[in-house]
């Protein structure tokens, strides 16, 4: 019994001590990137990604997948930016409630995911794959291959205004991973997540509405994959197809180094945010010792594979597929 | 010859088997009996070498052995028929019966089909089947695909120098009374070369077929009988071990139900492939066991009243209405709840704590505009943990490492606690130890004097006619006969018995 809870008690720890470990060994490798600037500037580049992780991993908690994170966040990221010059291109004008449009843009595009993986009972892999690719092309249809330019100071000022070192956007970010917490644990749907990942018979069973969670799902991280935009376009100050790159692999390797179970009912936003900051302290730490940023792919594979290889109890499991 | 000598297997909590000597001679078939639960399917795996035994030995021909999986107990010339699920649909005959051995038909890394169809139509012979061994196996009938099965095992008369084991798990459930004639001349006319290990339900065709018959109870043989004296009456009577024990299952506090009321009531119901033509109420304070072999349609009863299965024709009353769709939602807002049989996979969520297991299915109620009143459920599972005296720690301990029987109780408090008044139990003692499984039977009693209905299917007969008020024998999905279960007046095993088969 003791083997066990220790196993359970390592595992629970793992992601963490994994990134207290990378903290340090950049640290003593280069005293230059344990600074305020330079947590500043890993928490710039984690913000999007964090919120579009946090997105996903309440779909994989229900044992599902959702990969339509770079054509959401394209859609969105263009449908605000075209919305916000439209209305005044400034937060000062009517033009602020392109943030919120933007918002239930993204909930539409969740909303189509859970709809045509339950009702038309396609894989949410595949669903999602899908859509994805056609927000991609909704995104140049809208730009016509343009970047939209922000020049709004109010907006820029996601990124310029500082707070103790940090940018605006990641206080923000940080609201939407408590949002998230409290989703996760206080409400009914958060619970519902965890029931029909970790079984979803019974939680029919027990009279849940399991299509309903799911749609719900769908939505809810497309809400957070449009945040995920809106900071993404907040730091580089533009929009266009290609804001959306990228994301899929950041999020999803965040999700599984941070420790929830591909297959559902496991794990929680906390994970997530240790796994995004895995993710990016390797990044920004490898570029501040002086590595080529191409192996960083390499390291985050590897990576994915020894995280995932830690949290599976093989023994339980004689076949996978 | 086989032998095991003093072979003892324990899991968690479970003496699965207790100190088992099994023999089996040369050109032997050995007839293995018990009910559920009494270990014969846990002493099969270990003949063939799914589970090693944690004490005695293992001797073939005097020699000790020991599998550490069952491809060495092929090697070995033991092999096991399973039921016929377990070969592969969407594979071919030959795929199937080959299946882990193809190396045989291996020429430069590619299969040689014909050769390996030409050698499965002989292997088909054996069991006197004239299909194409190219066909996919979905498509055969049940009884063909037991023969294949067969066929596959006999695959070890070529393999193998010495003598064969071959088990038969039930392997007459699905098969019509001439193919059942059919598979036992087979048998008969195998014994040359191979002993066999009969299990089954069916009594008869035990007697029938067997040379001699091991009964076993609580994980140990009781006895072994030859044909000559084998008595289908005395060989149940070992089976159950004791003269059903009235207090065991608190007949001392049955009370007469109220039939004056109706919490849900089946008229000439029929779900298609299922059961047909079912009418029974059931009353406040009663508990009504649906009784059958497996596949007798139980099961679906239970799921037509949860709504789960939608009924073809006929008339399902749950609280004076039909459901207007098959639905489990609106099963669950009238007060249905369903234990059911396997609680690993179906009972609770593994991974959520009691509290969260408990108000699953009742979250509405705990909530104010979607957000948990956490405290407030807490207080619920840690009344109902010290009502049903659930042995956890506390109640944030998630339920996965709760004991079987620690887990049934929070299935059911899950219901009660939710004022469910109607209750579907499917096996709610299987794989319980004897402590446990009289929890469960005091918490029937319990919940029928707070009024609950209750239709149960037990794990054994005995339990069946021991908690039960009424009972209704069901035969292919075919109403019997309807016995009452008064206590005094309670029908007999054999009057049961005789009506499922």
């Amino acid at each position: 019994m003791d083997g066990i809870l220790n196993r359970d008690t390592l595992l629970k720890w793992a992601p963490l001590i994994v990134l207290l470990v990378l903290i340090l060994f950049f640290s003593v490798m280069e005293p230059r990137f344990f600074s305020v600037r330079n947590f500043a500037r890993i928490a710039i580049a984690s913000a999007p990604a964090l919120m579009v992780a946090l997105g996903v991993t309440f779909i994989i908690i229900m044992g599902s997948i959702d990969l339509s994170m770079e054509g959401t966040v394209s859609v969105c990221a263009v449908v605000f930016a075209k919305l916000f010059i439209l209305m005044g291109a400034t937060m000062a004008s009517w033009a602020w409630l392109a943030l919120p449009m933007a918002l239930i843009v993204g909930a539409a595009i969740g909303f189509v995911n859970g709809y045509v993986h339950v009702k038309l009972k396609i894989p949410s892999f595949m669903a999602s794959l899908a859509m994805g690719f056609v927000g991609t092309g909704l995104a140049m249809v809208l730009t016509g291959g343009d970047r939209i330019r922000i020049e709004d100071e109010l907006f820029r000022g996601l990124l310029t205004t500082r707070w103790f070192g940090f940018p605006i956007m990641v206080y923000v970010a940080l609201a939407f991973l408590l949002i998230g917490w409290f989703i996760q644990s206080k409400t009914k749907l958060g619970r519902n997540f965890y029931a029909v990942g970790g079984g979803e018979e019974l939680a029919h069973g027990s009279g849940l509405n399991v299509n309903r969670v799911r749609i719900m799902g769908f939505m809810l991280a497309g809400v957070f994959f449009a945040v995920g935009a809106l900071l993404a376009v907040g730091r580089i100050g533009l929009a266009e197809t290609a804001t959306g790159n990228n994301f899929m692999f950041l999020s999803i390797t965040a999700v599984v180094v941070g420790g929830t179970a591909l297959w559902g009912g496991i794990g929680g936003v906390w994970n997530t945010l240790v796994g995004v900051l895995i993710v990016f302290v390797i990044g920004n730490g490898m570029v501040v010792i002086g590595l080529p940023g191409y192996i960083q792919d390499g390291v985050l594979g590897i990576l994915v594979i020894l995280a995932v290889i830690l949290s599976t109890d093989r023994r339980a499991i004689s076949f996978v597929k | 010859m086989y032998q095991l000598n003093k072979v003892d297997k324990t899991f968690p909590g479970v003496h699965a088997l207790k100190a088992v000597d099994f023999t089996i001679g040369r050109g032997e078939i050995v007839g293995l009996v018990g009910e559920n639960g009494a270990g014969k399917s846990t002493l099969m795996k270990v003949i063939y070498g799914a589970y090693q035994p944690d004490g005695g030995n293992v001797t073939i021909d005097g020699k000790t052995v020991r599998f550490a999986n069952p491809r060495q107990a092929m090697d070995h010339g033991i092999g096991m028929v399973f039921q016929e699920q377990s070969l592969i649909p969407n594979l071919t005959v030959m795929e199937n019966i080959y299946l882990g051995f193809e190396q045989q038909f291996v020429r430069f890394g590619v299969i040689d089909w014909k050769k390996m169809a030409a050698a499965a139509s002989a292997q088909l012979a054996k069991v006197k089947l004239s299909i194409d061994p190219s066909m996919t196996t979905a498509n055969l009938s049940f009884a063909q695909r037991q023969l294949v099965e067969l066929a596959k095992v006999l695959t070890l008369e070529e393999r193998i120098d010495g003598d064969l084991v071959i088990l038969l798990d039930e392997p007459t459930s699905v098969l019509a009374r001439e193919e059942v004639e059919l598979l036992f001349s087979l048998v008969r006319e195998l014994t040359s070369r191979a002993s066999f290990i009969f299990v089954s339900h069916r009594m008869d065709e035990v007697l029938e077929l067997s040379d001699r018959i091991y009964v076993m109870k609580d994980g140990a043989v009781v006895d072994v009988v030859a044909q000559a004296d084998a008595k289908v009456e005395n060989i149940q009577h070992k089976m159950v071990g004791r003269d059903v024990d009235k207090e065991y299952y608190r007949e001392q506090k049955q009370k007469p139900y109220d039939p004056s009321q109706v919490l849900a009531s089946f008229e000439n119901v029929t779900v298609t492939s299922s059961f047909k033509d079912l009418s029974f109420e059931l009353h406040p304070g009663e508990v009504l066991c649906l009784v059958g072999t497996e596949g007798s349609g139980r099961e679906a009863v239970l799921r037509t009243v949860f709504g789960l299965e939608k009924p073809t024709s006929g008339t399902v009353e749950v609280k004076g209405s039909p459901y207007g769709k098959a639905n489990a939602r609106t099963a669950v807002e009238r007060g249905v709840g369903y234990v059911p049989r396997e609680r690993k996979v179906e009972g609770i969520v593994n991974g959520m704590n009691v509290y969260e297991n408990m108000t699953l299915s009742q979250m509405g109620k705990y909530s104010t505009g979607g957000i948990l009143r956490i405290g407030e459920e807490r207080a619920l599972a840690e009344k109902w943990v010290e009502r049903l005296a659930i042995k956890t720690p506390n109640v944030y301990k998630d339920c996965g490492g709760l004991s079987g029987g620690n887990q049934q109780k929070v299935v059911l408090a899950k219901w009660r606690s939710g004022g469910s008044d109607i209750i579907l139990l499917d096996h709610p003692t299987r794989g319980l130890d004897i402590g446990a499984k009289e929890d469960v039977y005091d918490m029937v009693r319990e919940m029928c004097d707070d009024g609950v209905g209750i239709i149960l299917v037990a794990d054994t007969l005995e339990e069946a006619i021991g908690l039960s008020h009424t009972i209704l024998v069901l035969k292919d999905g075919e109403f019997q006969k309807r016995f009452d279960g008064t206590p005094g007046d309670k029908p007999s095993l054999f009057d049961l018995v005789h009506h499922m088969i």
